[in-house]
């Protein structure tokens, strides 16, 4: 049983496993991707409130929640690799950051092109506007601090530890932005109507967020493979898989 | 192991008082961030008043990034720091004893500075106690934090942009209910609420840190 774990620890194995992964991903995900957006921009009927203008929710919940889903990916990636010394772990973790930091980017922006029209601001110091901000910056001290170590090994680690650490903080950083904006001022300003929202709004926004995470991960695997080929450059199996695919071509 | 812990301790305050230019320096910072403010917002006591709180959270924030910058280095460059890392007593509680040092060597003299910048912003009398124990529950948390973000960075030249980036975020909850809890003691109100909330984050740094801070000094030791 534990046979398929082992092989994942191989890199060549682990290789093949996201190369033969990728297309069962990202083609699903562009298929979801159109219909989402059919339904999400065309079937969709206009708010009675807010016009055309909510419809940009469906680019930015998804961000939202895979800016979250990809940090939380990240470290417990590093976690792996810190407790089980699984170099492999690292990769996927690396990966991650870039995934991470761009729908963070686009959550923040989206959402700032959504509040300009409805709060009439770009931006307010609301909360999860607040948190979101940090996490960005989570996101870029993970790789500024990568760039900055040039040993890979040592990298590895040390960007490991600080997601791990920022994994413990993120949860009191949340609650803390929460409970500093709740004791200022109220928001005036009302955020999405959470489950009330109308089944034919709601399917494409579904369809929307499996889209999305489908593409991360292809994108995953993407970040993956060329993280073990980096690392593997020396390897003689990256020189016959580049020797057989340039003959091939 | 107590007494290793000791020992480490005194070398650390040893250290610190010979090279006393190093201590004043995070003090003289923190002093000319809280002269900045006013230069800055124009001397309206009652906008100064306002400000104050925040201000002296912000500048003891960017005083203890530039202490960190120096925690390990010397330590690291020396071959201090491998020789804890190779004794058997365990590297983390060492560690503390380091962050410890910082702690009273920088961060103390911050708290008890802080009254006279209380008054130099125009808050109450009344408002020093409440500021003093925000600082005193609070910087702890800062230095045990740092102590992560320092370790990070040890072996690494010009690092304190990169610190800055690292720690800032990692400190926002410090930062809200620090200056929260001045904010209510200059107005006068109750600040238990926030000041129970920064010493449980000291308490959980001070359990949690100091772990993640020997694994990051042997990563900068590899």
């Amino acid at each position: 049983m534990w046979t398929w774990f082992h092989k994942l620890a191989s890199p060549p194995h682990f290789y093949r496993t996201a190369t033969v992964l990728e297309p069962w991903l990202f083609w699903p995900a562009l298929i979801l991707l159109g219909i989402g957006l059919y339904g999400g921009l065309i079937v969709a009927p206009a708010d009675y409130m807010q016009g055309d203008g909510y419809r940009i929710i469906y680019v930015h919940v998804p961000s939202s929640y895979l800016s979250m889903f990809s940090y939380v990916t990240m470290a417990v990636a590093s976690a792996i690799g810190l407790i089980w010394r699984m170099k492999l772990a690292f990769c996927v973790a690396v990966a991650c950051a870039p995934i991470g930091a761009a729908f963070t980017f686009l959550s923040l922006v989206t959402g700032a092109i959504w509040g300009q029209p409805m709060w009439g601001t770009w931006w307010v110091w609301d909360p999860r506007l607040t948190s979101q901000l940090i996490l960005f910056f989570l996101y870029l001290g993970y790789m500024f601090l990568r760039q900055a170590l040039a040993e890979t090994r040592q990298a590895d680690r040390a960007s490991g530890v600080l997601a791990v650490v920022g994994v413990v903080n993120i949860p009191i950083i949340h609650f803390s932005v929460e409970w500093w904006n709740s004791l200022h001022q109220p928001a005036s300003l009302s955020k999405l109507e959470a489950p009330s929202i109308a089944a034919d709004m709601l399917w494409p926004l579904l369809v929307m967020i499996l889209a999305y995470q489908l593409l991360m991960l292809a994108l995953l695997m993407t970040g993956i493979r060329a993280q073990v080929l980096e690392r593997e450059k020396n390897a003689r199996w990256v020189g016959e898989l580049i020797g057989r695919e340039g003959r091939g071509a | 192991m107590i007494s290793a812990f000791l020992l480490v301790l005194r070398r650390e305050l040893t250290v610190a008082v010979r090279r006393w230019s190093d201590l004043v320096m995070p003090l003289m910072f923190f002093i000319i961030v809280c002269t900045l403010f006013p230069l800055a917002v124009g001397q309206d006591i009652e906008m100064l008043n306002n400000i104050g709180p925040g201000a002296i959270w912000v500048a003891a924030l960017l005083a203890t990034l530039l202490s960190l910058n120096s925690l390990f280095r010397d330590d690291f460059e020396d071959g201090t720091l491998e020789q804890l890392a190779l004794d058997k007593e365990p590297l983390s509680f060492m560690l503390l004893a380091k962050t410890i040092a910082h702690w009273l060597v920088t961060e103390l003299p911050l708290v008890v500075l802080s009254p006279v910048l209380v008054l130099a912003f125009g808050m109450p009398v009344d408002a020093i106690p409440g500021l003093v124990l925000t600082l005193l529950a609070g910087t702890p948390a800062l230095s045990l934090i740092g102590s992560v973000g320092a370790a990070l960075t040890a072996g690494l030249r010009q690092a304190s942009g990169l610190l800055a980036l690292l720690l800032l975020p990692l400190t926002v909850p410090v930062l809200i209910f620090g200056a929260r809890a001045a904010d209510l003691a200059a107005s006068g109100q109750s600040i238990a609420g926030p000041l129970y909330l920064l010493g449980g984050i000291s308490v959980l740094a001070l359990t949690l840190a100091p772990f993640a801070t020997a694994a990051a000094v042997r990563v900068s030791l590899d």
